[in-house]
């Protein structure tokens, strides 16, 4: 059965990360389906950010296995850089290049063929309706537009999971929903999201809520299971009833 | 006299059409230059008064101009056009007063980081010719919690805790109005709300406030708001009049199918908005053209199950996105 087949994407079992005698991950085992929309959540400091970066091949862990996109964490973490996206509202596109210059750089990383990349930017100009946005600098671009340019450019080389840190704080209200409209339609193509937000109601969308306090998940469940469990009205309850729980702080 | 007094403020970043920073201009340039796009900044001019001992939010996403109206009052750039005052003070005659007399907290972490907490904080004080000792009552609650850390430099600080690090330090000089830029901005939601405990026990200590933030949910912890977008202010209000003046009738609708109830609310004409909200959608109509009984007889055709539509009160983010000038 080759990678692309097999039903979970993301797979991680007792995974901790260790920095000196400070566990920032400790002990953590979750599985993400294909397809699905999972969303990480936790407080600042809880080690959501350690963790993705073991997930995404950019830190080796300390203890424990997993495999993302099929590859395992520890010995291939090139293979699993090449199978994913990644997108943050931080940093996401280089704003000095124009739209298409963006476009042809990260598809060049990602190892497309030129023909491949023009072929798949013309497509996406024409789905967003940006053909005239095609020659402009990124930065002069409304933030909306950004947004959505930012998220395609993520899944450009169409990864199996995509992993989206924060991408929607600052943005205005309908933009944000705009956005997780992309992110369903991403998921009908069979992408699947690994999502991290601090706004509550966007863990309502999520198929599934893990909740980090100082390095464990505390709680994973869809929303209304965790609401349920929680007897809470909603995420954001269940946030604080948990969150309140931590005892480090923020580092 | 009111604590803050603006008058058709105005400010402008330009760019030429590839998107190439052009510097900033006068309204009459972006007029007569078709050449130029305005960027970000104070578009429309606005004006607005803070009451003393007010807390008065700027809401709106990134890129609007809360930014930009923060470093002109804070005397830190120059408006194009219009007036502004700080406490009766010009912000342009008289920004020496001006400086003496506000506290800062701008977006950004900008303490010194390669001094502690404890050198920085004596910094500021000394800086503004007073001593920690002096105004110790005021940063006491906030400051305990990170005392224990005196001797860390603020660099090494944590998230949480530099945010309170530079709230003492806007605060030492004992201000009469507070600025603080988007200073929850990218905190969790426990945080947050800590964060907002201590501005409520600051104004009761009668110091004013004027604080930006890009989260809707924050809106109706202060006493007024102003909503702005693309550098004008969509309205200016209490947060419960602005919520009492949303014109059309807003429904929460559910199904076992949200995904498709979002195309199919939208695919109906008479429905006017439709967003999702948590766990439900928000359904805006225009008032008495649509009734809950006729649209769960359309979501029943188009094969929903359990359906439910009830009439909700809007939040401040249901307003701002009814008065939004971004496109639905």
């Amino acid at each position: 059965m080759t990678n692309r087949e097999m039903d979970t994407v993301i797979k991680v079992e007792n995974l901790t990360k260790r920095f000196g005698n400070f566990t920032a991950v400790d002990n953590i085992s979750f599985e993400v389906k294909r397809g699905e929309i999972f969303g990480f959540l936790g407080a600042n400091g809880a080690g959501k950010t350690t963790a993705m970066r073991m997930l995404c091949g950019l830190s080796i862990p300390t203890e424990g296995k997993g495999t993302v996109a099929g590859y395992d964490i520890f010995k291939q973490p090139e293979m699993i850089k090449k199978s994913i996206g990644y997108m943050s509202q931080k940093f996401s596109m280089y704003e000095d290049l124009k739209v298409w210059e963006n476009l042809e750089l990260f598809g060049g990383i990602y190892g497309m063929s030129d023909k491949v990349i023009k072929q798949k930017t013309d497509e996406l100009m024409l789905n967003l309706n940006f053909e005239e946005e095609r020659d402009k600098l990124v930065k002069a671009l409304p933030l909306g537009f950004k947004q959505k340019l930012a998220f395609s450019v993520s899944i450009f080389h169409q990864p199996q999971v995509v992993f989206l840190d924060e991408p929607t704080g600052g943005v205005d209200p309908i933009t944000r929903r705009r956005f997780w409209e992309m992110i369903y339609d991403a998921t009908a193509q069979g992408i699947t999201v690994f999502v991290t937000t601090h706004y509550m109601d966007e863990a309502e969308y999520c198929d599934r809520v893990s909740i980090m306090v100082d390095g464990r998940i505390e709680a994973l469940d869809s929303p209304e299971n965790l609401k349920k469990q929680f007897h809470a009205k909603n995420m954001d309850e269940v946030f604080q009833q948990l969150a309140r729980k931590a005892k480090r702080g923020d580092n | 006299m009111y604590a803050i007094e603006v008058k058709n403020l105005y400010k402008n970043y330009y760019s030429d059409k590839s998107g190439k920073f052009a510097g900033i201009g006068k309204k009459t340039d972006i007029e007569n230059d078709s050449n130029l796009v305005p960027l970000q900044g104070l578009g429309a001019g606005i004006s607005f008064d803070v009451n003393r001992g007010e807390i008065f939010g700027i809401i709106g996403p990134d890129g609007a101009g809360k930014t930009t109206l923060f470093r002109i009052l804070t005397t830190l750039i120059l408006a194009e056009s219009g007036t502004a005052t700080i406490d009766g003070f010009d912000v342009v005659k008289d920004y020496k007063k001006i400086r003496k007399r506000v506290g800062y907290m701008p977006g950004r972490f900008s303490l010194y980081q390669d001094l502690t907490v404890e050198e920085n904080l004596e910094f500021f004080a000394t800086v503004f010719n007073t001593t920690i000792e002096e105004n110790y009552e005021l940063i006491k609650d906030i400051y305990v919690q990170i005392e224990p850390f005196k001797k860390r430099r603020a660099g090494k600080l944590s998230g949480g805790m530099k945010q309170k690090l530079a709230l003492s330090c806007a605060l030492i000089h004992k201000p009469s109005v507070l600025f603080l830029d988007e200073p929850t901005t990218g905190v969790d939601p426990v945080s947050r709300k800590e964060f907002w405990g201590m501005l409520q026990k600051l104004r009761e200590q009668g110091i004013t406030i004027l604080v930006s933030t890009p989260y809707m949910d924050e809106a109706t912890l202060c006493d007024r708001i102003a909503l702005i977008q693309n550098g004008q202010f969509l309205k200016i209000d209490t947060p419960k009049n602005i919520v009492s003046q949303f014109a059309d009738t807003l429904w929460a609708a559910k199904s076992n199918n949200m995904h498709k109830l979002l195309e199919d609310l939208r695919k109906d004409e008479q429905v006017k908005s439709s967003f999702a909200f948590g766990d439900s959608i928000h359904v805006t109509v225009d008032n008495g053209q649509l009734t809950v009984d006729s649209l769960k007889k359309y979501l029943i055709e188009k094969g929903h199950e359990n359906i439910t539509i009830e009439a909700i009160e809007p939040t401040i983010e249901d307003c701002f996105m009814e008065l939004s000038t971004t496109q639905i």
